[in-house]
């Protein structure tokens, strides 16, 4: 006969109250990972779409996302030519803030070469981008629908096509371009006094300014190869996929990473010391039962089962809850959230050991408990 | 009842002394008790209240440490000076039976589980236990309402219940504190037959304590405990009866 579960049963109403307290908290510590996890992907996401082995940029820079980085437009004919490359690709990156029904909408622009690394591979809806001006590729979460028509600049762009997860690694939907109208809006926003200098002849005399080039390396080269290649132009600068990744996961996310795992830290310490709390308090409530086991000659063993049964029945059912409730509300919330199978076995684990080690002071104060309780009244 | 008398006594207690605290609060509320209380005896105990009748029975139940003295149960030395049984919870198990005034049952068990479970945790296995609890509950006449939980239970029925888990392991010595307290005068006649039939079929040593004198027929023999010390009200193996013809 199990005790713990007829123990829950005759209590059931303040059981299910407690899992359901402890699975909202849980549930926040799991979407506290998923954030971060989100964070980390998004800031990642810009990088990895264009699948390049190779980052060219401005010398010195850590550019595109980490620093700004200026190259002149003909870089990717240079790269291109190199022997060991593939395929190369012009990249252009700005924010920028568009009216939309009277609100204002943040996008992030990419302006890329239809047929080179840079552009999204495959969108969820309508077309991708074709040979004509004035186009765009909008992720959905910018809440654009295709054909809508959209004011950037001095120009007017349709919504052709629609991306998903595409966000910058501020948050901002990214909305892609042809490299020459994206090169036109950067132009378009630049300060009137650059601007002008611009006009008037002054560096830089042309519009042909691209951010960065991508390249991927043909089949059995190292990148490294190509990195050290590209740095004898003194005026460009080379960077891994890996290391454009480490630049981003460090100087970008590094912070709110930082952040975020402290914040889960005292989350977990926090259920700790709740968890306990209950697991104390649903033992204090048992004293007369338990006075009353040992009275009629169970042994420790029975008690000290019944206290962690009761216990990892709590973690298992909050945590189901929890992470049941975390999976229903990710998509509610403004910034991705995104959940791992391995991250969810990691809390779920030591849940399990919190609440194990947390009934240690049940089972301490339970043992103390003298059979002469049960007699009094 | 004469063959009891040349059987070693089931509870033998000996110059037996229990005080609670120390210096001015010290309360001696067990003084140089002796008892034998033999196999098929039903013995009541009565006294005023505060007289110590509930720590002497806690002290043979071993629920209590005595302060000094000597306890035999079944033959075993249980107690002399300290406690010479590693195991006390297991002792109870097996050879005591306790029923109390407040019946104690466990409230997230229903009846048959009450019962069952004092057998499971001596080691049988599920069915057997449903079974032998059954029985009991047939026995006490509360079978019909095996499904209940012990909250809408009356007090006689609880009181039954109780018994009949106090009864599951077969102890040799059933301990029973103030039994009848909340029972009217038919109820408490049916618990103290009961009892009676239990001392004699089982040959268990049965102990009583009570003040309720609708029940004073019942016993063997009756001891008197004032200020923790004991006195004898009459011979041993004298019939009830004729205790309360005398009174
Ligand atoms: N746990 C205890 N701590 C201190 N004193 C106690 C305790 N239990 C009983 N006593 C004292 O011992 C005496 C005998 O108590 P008890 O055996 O309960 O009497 P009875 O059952 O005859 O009414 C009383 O004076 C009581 O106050
Ligand atoms: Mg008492």
């Amino acid at each position: 006969m199990n005790l713990a579960l007829r123990d829950i049963r005759h209590n059931l109403g303040r059981f299910v109250l407690t899992c359901l307290g402890l699975s909202l908290l849980l549930g926040l510590v799991l979407s506290m990972i998923g954030i971060y996890r989100g964070l980390v992907e998004e800031a990642l996401s810009l990088s990895r779409t264009p699948r390049a082995d190779l980052w060219v940029v401005e010398a010195g820079k850590r550019g595109p996302f980490a620093e700004s980085s200026r190259i002149p437009g003909d870089t990717r004919e240079v790269i291109a030519s190199l022997s060991r490359v593939a395929a190369a690709g012009s990249l252009t990156y700005q924010s920028v803030e568009a009216l939309r029904s009277g609100g204002k909408l943040r996008l992030y622009v990419v302006g890329y070469e239809p047929g080179r690394p840079g552009g999204p591979e495959n969108v969820t809806a309508g077309r991708t981008m074709g040979r004509s001006h004035y186009e765009m590729l909008a992720d959905v979460k910018s809440g654009l629908v295709l054909g809508e028509q959209v004011r950037l600049g001095r120009n007017v762009f349709t919504v052709v096509g629609l991306t998903r997860d595409q966000v910058s690694s501020g948050g901002d939907p990214v909305a892609y371009l042809m490299l020459q109208d994206a090169q036109r809006l950067q132009f378009e926003l630049e300060p009137p006094v650059a601007r002008r200098e611009a006009e008037r002849g002054a560096p830089p005399a042309t519009t042909d300014v691209v951010n960065a080039v991508v390249a991927r390396v043909a089949p059995g080269t190292a990148p490294g190869q190509l990195v050290e290649a590209v740095g004898r132009w003194k005026h460009l600068t080379a960077l891994s996929q890996s290391a454009q990744e480490d630049v981003l996961t460090k100087s970008v996310v590094d912070k709110s990473r930082r952040q975020i795992g402290l914040f889960t830290v005292i989350l977990l310490a926090v259920s700790s010391v709740i968890i306990a709390l209950i697991l104390y308090t649903m033992t204090m409530d048992k004293v007369r039962e338990i006075a009353t086991l040992k009275l009629i000659g169970a042994p420790d063993a029975t008690i000290i089962g019944l206290i962690i049964q009761e216990a990892v029945a709590m973690a298992v059912i909050g945590f189901s809850l929890g992470a049941l409730l975390i999976n229903l509300a990710k998509d509610f919330f403004p910034r991705r959230v995104i959940l791992l199978p391995g991250d969810g076995l990691a809390l779920a684990v030591v849940v399990l050991v919190l609440c194990v080690l947390a009934s240690g002071m049940g089972v301490r104060l339970a043992l103390k408990i003298e059979p002469a309780v049960a007699l009094g009244g | 009842m004469a063959a009891s008398i040349t059987t070693p006594p089931l509870v033998d207690i000996q110059n037996l002394s229990k005080s609670f605290g120390q210096g001015d609060g010290r309360v001696d509320a067990l003084k140089h008790i002796d008892l034998q209380v033999y196999a098929g005896q039903v013995v009541g105990l009565l006294g005023p209240s505060g007289s110590g009748k509930s720590t002497l029975l806690n002290v043979i139940g071993c629920i209590l440490e005595p302060s000094s003295g000597r306890v035999a149960l079944d033959g075993q030395v249980v107690y002399d000076g300290r406690w010479l049984q590693k195991d006390l919870r297991r002792l109870r198990l097996d050879r005591i039976g306790f029923i109390f005034q407040f019946h104690n049952l466990l409230p997230f068990l229903n009846v048959l589980e009450n019962v069952a479970v004092v057998l499971e945790i001596a080691g049988a296995g599920t069915g057997p236990a449903r079974q032998r609890a059954l029985e009991l509950l047939q026995y006490l006449q509360v079978e019909h309402r095996r499904e209940v939980m012990p909250s809408s239970l009356s007090g006689g029925e609880a009181q039954r219940v109780a018994i009949a888990r106090a009864l599951a392991n077969r102890p040799r010595i059933i301990l029973a504190d103030e039994p009848t307290a909340a029972l009217d005068s038919e109820r408490a006649g049916v618990v103290m037959d009961l009892l009676r039939k239990v001392a004699a079929e089982q040959g268990a040593a049965v102990l009583v304590v009570t003040h309720d004198e609708k029940i004073f027929d019942r016993f063997d023999q009756m001891f008197y405990l004032r200020d923790g010390m004991l006195a004898d009200i009459d011979g041993p193996h004298t019939r009830s009866k004729d205790v309360a013809e005398r009174r």
